[in-house]
This record gives C-alpha cells, sequence and structure tokens, in this order.
C-alpha cells in the first residue's frame, strides 16, 4: 500500500462521506449576442472512493460539468452563473486562483480523451511528469525523475526507465494513455475526473486502460468522475450514474438500478438505442426528434418536445430530480403523479 | 441459397512508405491475402481494430484504390484486371457511405447537387425528371422536398449521413460499402440510421458490406462477419456462430475487451496484452501469435491456412487444423 503525503489527515476529507458535490450548477457561454445555457442546474454527489459516471450525447453538457468543477471553463464565452461545487469541505467556486492552481493536479486531477493533445511533444514523457511532481510535492529533479520513473513502473509500462526519455509521439494511443494515468496519480489526488478516457482507443485496448483505472482506484483510494457516452463503459465501472440531457441531469441511480429498472423516459430511449453484442434486436428503438438548442430551450422540461409520455405540466415547469426509490432520482412528472412509484 | 454478388481472391494491397532520417524504403502489408465472398441481398460484417485493414478492403473492391495481387469478382467480371475506362459503366452497381457525413459532402452544393449528380455521370435521368427523382430519394431516407435547395452545413450529422445514403442510392447500386457510417453519431442518431439502412436493404433488395469497429453494431446489422486482423481474415462464420462461439483466440478476445451492457457482470475472462505490431513489419506465419494465449510451437513458423469448416464457419488457427 502507497503511504499518502503526509500533511493531508484523512479526518479533513470528508463531509458526510462525500467527497464532491455539485449542487445547482449553471453555466452559460455568450456568444454572438446568444446566451447558451449549456448546464442548468447539475446536482450531484460523489461517496468517497466511488466511481460516478456522467453519461449523455454529446452536446448534453458532461465535459463542460468537468470543466467546471476544475474550474476551466474559458472565460470569456464560458461563465459559471451559479450553483456550489464542495470539495473536502471547501467551495471550489469561491476560491482565489492561486487556492485553486494548488488544487488542480494535486487534489483533483484529469484525464482527457486525446492523451496527445494533453502531452507537450517537445518535453520528454519523464521531464512532464517530473515537472508536475517537483510542482506539487517539492521534490528535486533527480527524485522527481525516480518518482516519474516508479510511477510509469507502477501503471504497468514496459521498460518505464526508456519510456521516461522517450517524447510521447514514440509512443502508441494506449501507452499515452498509461503515461497520462500516471501522471494524474502521482500526486495521488482524492478525486480522478476522466473525460472519455478511453474513446479514442481500440476496444482491446480500451479493455487494458479500463482495467488499469480499477486497479490504480483500489491502490490509491481515489474517487473517479468518469465521464462517457458509452454505456458499456458505464456498466464496468461505475457505482452511481447521472444521465445527463441538454444542460442536466435527468435521472441518478446506482449502477445495477439504472441498467435494470430505468426510468426517465430518455434514459429509456437511451438504452434501447444500442445494439448489443450478447441480444438480438431486429429494430432498435429511436428517439424522435434532436436535441434541443441551448441558446433557446424549450420551456419546462427539456425533453417534452421528443417525449412520447409528455402530459399537462411538461411543457410549464421544469421537474426536479425527487427521489423515487432508495439511492434512485429522477427528474420527471410522470412519477410523481403516480405517489412516487414507477 | 442465393449466389454470390461478390466474390474476393487473394486480395493484397501493399503501400510504399519510406522511414526515418536514412529514408528507408519498407512496405506496409495494409491488406495481405484476404479471401471472401458476400451473396447477393446479405450483409457481411467486415469488423477489426485501427490499421487492421478493413477500409482499405471496403476501398480496393470499389476499385477506388488498385490492388497490389488478387481478384475482386463483381458478378463474374474482375474488377481489379479492367481498365479505368472499363470500369466507369460499372461504377452505377456499387456505391459506397463514408464515416464523416461532415467531410463527405462537398458543402458548395445544395442537397439536390449532390443527390442528382450520381444520375447525371452516368446518363440515368433526364434533367427535367431529376429534381423528381432526388425528391423521391430524399424521401426513402427520411428527408422532405423543403430540403433539396439546402446546403449541407444546414442539416445535423444524422441527416447528413442520410443525404449520403441517398447519393449511394442514386445510381440504384446492388452493393453497398458502407465504411463506418455511424461512427461519427451518438448512440440515439446511430439507432435511426442503422434502422434506415435495414429497411432500404429489405425494401430494395441491396447487399451491403458493412465495415466497423464497433462489435455491437456489426452484430446488429450482419447476417455474416469476418474478424480481421494485422491485414488478414482470421475468421468468418454466420453472425450466430461467431458470437455464441468465437473460435479464433482474437476473436474471442476481441469479444471479451467489448464491455457488457450487464453491471452484474464485470469480470472479463481474457485481456489481450500489448499493442497491434506494426503492418510494415508484421510477425511470421501466423500474426496474432505473439499476443495469443494458446500459441502452439507452429504458430510463429507455418502460417496457418484459411480454410472452412463444416459449420461454415471459415477459420484460420492451428489450434483447429
Amino acid at each position: 500500500m502507497y503511504g499518502r503525503p503526509a500533511g493531508r489527515p484523512y479526518d479533513l476529507r470528508t463531509e458526510m462521506g462525500s467527497i464532491l458535490s455539485v449542487k445547482d450548477l449553471k453555466v452559460h457561454f455568450v456568444t454572438a449576442g446568444r446566451t447558451v445555457r449549456a448546464l442548468d442546474g447539475v446536482n450531484f454527489e460523489i461517496e468517497e472512493g466511488k466511481t460516478f459516471g456522467l453519461v449523455g450525447e454529446t452536446g448534453c453538457g458532461k465535459s463542460v460539468t468537468a470543466l467546471s468543477v476544475l474550474r476551466l471553463i474559458p472565460y470569456p464565452p464560458g461563465k459559471i452563473v451559479g450553483g456550489e461545487v464542495r470539495f473536502r469541505g471547501r467551495d471550489l467556486l469561491a476560491l482565489s486562483g492561486e487556492e485553486i492552481r494548488s488544487i488542480r493536479g494535486k487534489e483533483i486531477s484529469m484525464i482527457f480523451q486525446e492523451p496527445m493533445t494533453s502531452l507537450n511533444p517537445v518535453f520528454r514523457i519523464g521531464d512532464q511528469m517530473s515537472e508536475v511532481i517537483r510542482l506539487h510535492q517539492g521534490l528535486n529533479r533527480s527524485k522527481a525523475w525516480a518518482k516519474a520513473e516508479e510511477m510509469l513502473e507502477r501503471v504497468r509500462i514496459p521498460d518505464a526507465r526508456r519510456v521516461a526519455r522517450q517524447f510521447p509521439h514514440q509512443l502508441s494511443g494506449g501507452m499515452r494513455q498509461r503515461v497520462m494515468i500516471a501522471m494524474e496519480l502521482s500526486c495521488h489526488p482524492y478525486l480522478l475526473i476522466a473525460d472519455e478516457p478511453s474513446t479514442a482507443l481500440d476496444v482491446t485496448i480500451q479493455a487494458q486502460i479500463l482495467r488499469l483505472i480499477r486497479e490504480m482506484k483500489e491502490e490509491f483510494h481515489t474517487s473517479i468522475l468518469l465521464i462517457t457516452h458509452d454505456l458499456g463503459v458505464i456498466a464496468e465501472m461505475c457505482d452511481r450514474v447521472g444521465v445527463m440531457y441538454a444542460g442536466s441531469i435527468v435521472e441518478e441511480a446506482g449502477v445495477e438500478d439504472i441498467f435494470e429498472s430505468p426510468k426517465h423516459p430518455y434514459t429509456q430511449g437511451l438504452w434501447g438505442a444500442i445494439p448489443r453484442i450478447d441480444e438480438e434486436k431486429e429494430a432498435l428503438s429511436v428517439i424522435p426528434g434532436m436535441v434541443p438548442d441551448l441558446s433557446n430551450p424549450p420551456a419546462g422540461c427539456r425533453f417534452h418536445p421528443r417525449c412520447a409520455h409528455r402530459f399537462g405540466p411538461c411543457d410549464q415547469t421544469v421537474p426536479s430530480l425527487l427521489v423515487i426509490a432508495p439511492g434512485h432520482r429522477v427528474a420527471c412528472f410522470l412519477y410523481r403523479e403516480r405517489g412516487g412509484h414507477g | 441459397m442465393a449466389e454470390a454478388l461478390l466474390q474476393v481472391r487473394g486480395l493484397k494491397k501493399h503501400f510504399p512508405v519510406t522511414r526515418g532520417w536514412r529514408e528507408e524504403k519498407a512496405l506496409v502489408r495494409a491488406v495481405d491475402g484476404v479471401d471472401f465472398m458476400i451473396r447477393r441481398g446479405e450483409t457481411l460484417g467486415l469488423v477489426g481494430e485501427s490499421g487492421c485493414g478493413k477500409t482499405t478492403v471496403g476501398r480496393l473492391i470499389l476499385r477506388l484504390i488498385d490492388p497490389t495481387e488478387g481478384e475482386v469478382l463483381f458478378e463474374g467480371r474482375n474488377l481489379a484486371s479492367l481498365e479505368k475506362n472499363e470500369i466507369h459503366p460499372l461504377r452505377r452497381f456499387f456505391q459506397i457511405i463514408f464515416q464523416d457525413p461532415f467531410a463527405s459532402l462537398n458543402p458548395r452544393m445544395t442537397v439536390s447537387e449532390i443527390v442528382g449528380r450520381p444520375m447525371e455521370i452516368h446518363s440515368l435521368s433526364q434533367k427535367s425528371e431529376r429534381e423528381e427523382k432526388v425528391a423521391s430519394l430524399l424521401k426513402s431516407v427520411g428527408l422532405m422536398r423543403e430540403h433539396l435547395g439546402r446546403y449541407p452545413h444546414e442539416f445535423s450529422g444524422g441527416q447528413r449521413q442520410r443525404i449520403g445514403i441517398a447519393r449511394a442510392l442514386a445510381t440504384q447500386p446492388s452493393l453497398i460499402v458502407a465504411d463506418e457510417p455511424t461512427s461519427a453519431l451518438d448512440v440515439s442518431v446511430q439507432a435511426q440510421i442503422l434502422n434506415l439502412l435495414k429497411k432500404l436493404q429489405r425494401d430494395l433488395g441491396l447487399t451491403y458490406l458493412f465495415i466497423s469497429h464497433n462489435i455491437g453494431v456489426v452484430r446488429h446489422i450482419s447476417d455474416r462477419v469476418a474478424v480481421m486482423y494485422l491485414g488478414k481474415i482470421v475468421e468468418m462464420a454466420e453472425k450466430r456462430i461467431l458470437f455464441q462461439s468465437p473460435a479464433h483466440p482474437y476473436t474471442q478476445a476481441l469479444l471479451a475487451a467489448v464491455p457488457s451492457l450487464d453491471p452484474k457482470r464485470k469480470r472479463r475472462e481474457v485481456i489481450l496484452e500489448g499493442d497491434v505490431p506494426s503492418p510494415i513489419n508484421p510477425p511470421p506465419a501466423c500474426r496474432f501469435h505473439t499476443r495469443c494465449s494458446q500459441t502452439l510451437p507452429r504458430c510463429g513458423e507455418v502460417e496457418p491456412p484459411f480454410h472452412q469448416f463444416e459449420d461454415g464457419r471459415w477459420i484460420s488457427c492451428h489450434l483447429y487444423p
């Protein structure tokens, strides 16, 4: 077991077991006079040591959510206009620039989809890794390099000493993603944000990387926010899942609950649309219509124009996330009307 | 059993490359001896990981690139040996749908021009009746007459892919090569396009070669499936047989690598280690032997033949002599 660096007592880490809680997060992008309401009240919590998955289609706001947690939304055009991101008892949105910088990469770190664009092409792997280690852990150059090599070994890169002296373009996509994981875990973050970490990889390499993330989570006791559009990755990796549609979470539940009985009509549609390798279907279910334009979103529930079950209140009021079963929350009037049961 | 529409024999494509500062000459063996056939009216799924040569196979069949070796018999004529001017009139019978609906439509042409152009090139309709024909094609792919005068940028990814499909149908082809047609799309849009492709096949009796890295999609759309690894087909069988009892160790590993949609089944039996070797210098004999968990001594010495079994399955592996 790897020891956590001194000066980080465990008792400071949690507040009622959750490492991160996002409350009513709102992010707008202002372009050419239009306001795109990218996030419209996002709520979720990540329990310590667990993996929380955010799933949804292009433009639903899952990556914006991840970037907002670290306050990496480019301003302008983006702006966090409301809400709270509570991490280990502190509201990240209220911190100074210097304070948030000391959290990025050290207490919360992030892996992106395309490892080539997140590695600097003109520096050796070892240099890039030891820079992070020196910055956040205050080690000297040679110790930081040794630590970098050790981390490369721990993510099972063969011949780590040689790889540390190589440049990013000399590595395969899977290897680069291993380097990213090694770099992000080198400061033992409390929370790892992984934004589509395996999407750019082939399926057999994806399997390696997902297994590595699972093993590293066990080894380092890291909590994970995993962002993906792939429901298979969600099923394999996550403890809890939030389904996003057009800027908010429409359903949130434990992974087994949501795969066994998806409740929100959008979740049901999304699940029915996947061709599976373990099952034959003649036709896939289809969600009619298109994702709304978020600069002019529909009133009420943002899904109502595409929903087969819409009725009275759907185009009037925005449904809030309500508990319909233990640990299962849905933002849909269908369940409120029926007295909290699906 | 329907007749073979397309028969491919010993197809090879080697691309010359120069490597390093010494500019050493080398060959990328992108496709290195592929045999298969497609029956009229069926869908053959071609699946494999990046760089296995599946897209090159699609392009070779359409003679978008010239093969290094081998035969492509389309309704009995060898496309690989025809001259450019001989192949032109045949092109209307085989068309392609591309992966990227943003790059494959000319942004300066209206939908009417994009879809009408193949008819014009192959003199399949009078100018006066062309618009009518385009409109009915649009209707068959779920678009509307109002879309005729619009430009590609006015459409979403899914709609653009429908335009690409309408263009492919414009010459009334018998074979369509669909190269990752849904890979750039979200799952809900992907479902719409897959359903459309199935419906068109039923209505028009089309034959598809469906190329994809997405195993769920291939399973959904195909009648038979061929699995490629480093320029060769390692296994090919009826879909049901292949998915219920994959035989080749690579097929087994590939299927096992796909994340299951059942959260209760998190463990995998096999995880392939390492990366795919380079097609410039592929391993000798069986190309998979360097990563295979069931290697025999001869796997690195003798190339396993690609042969057929009683259940119709083709396989290239020494475990199945």
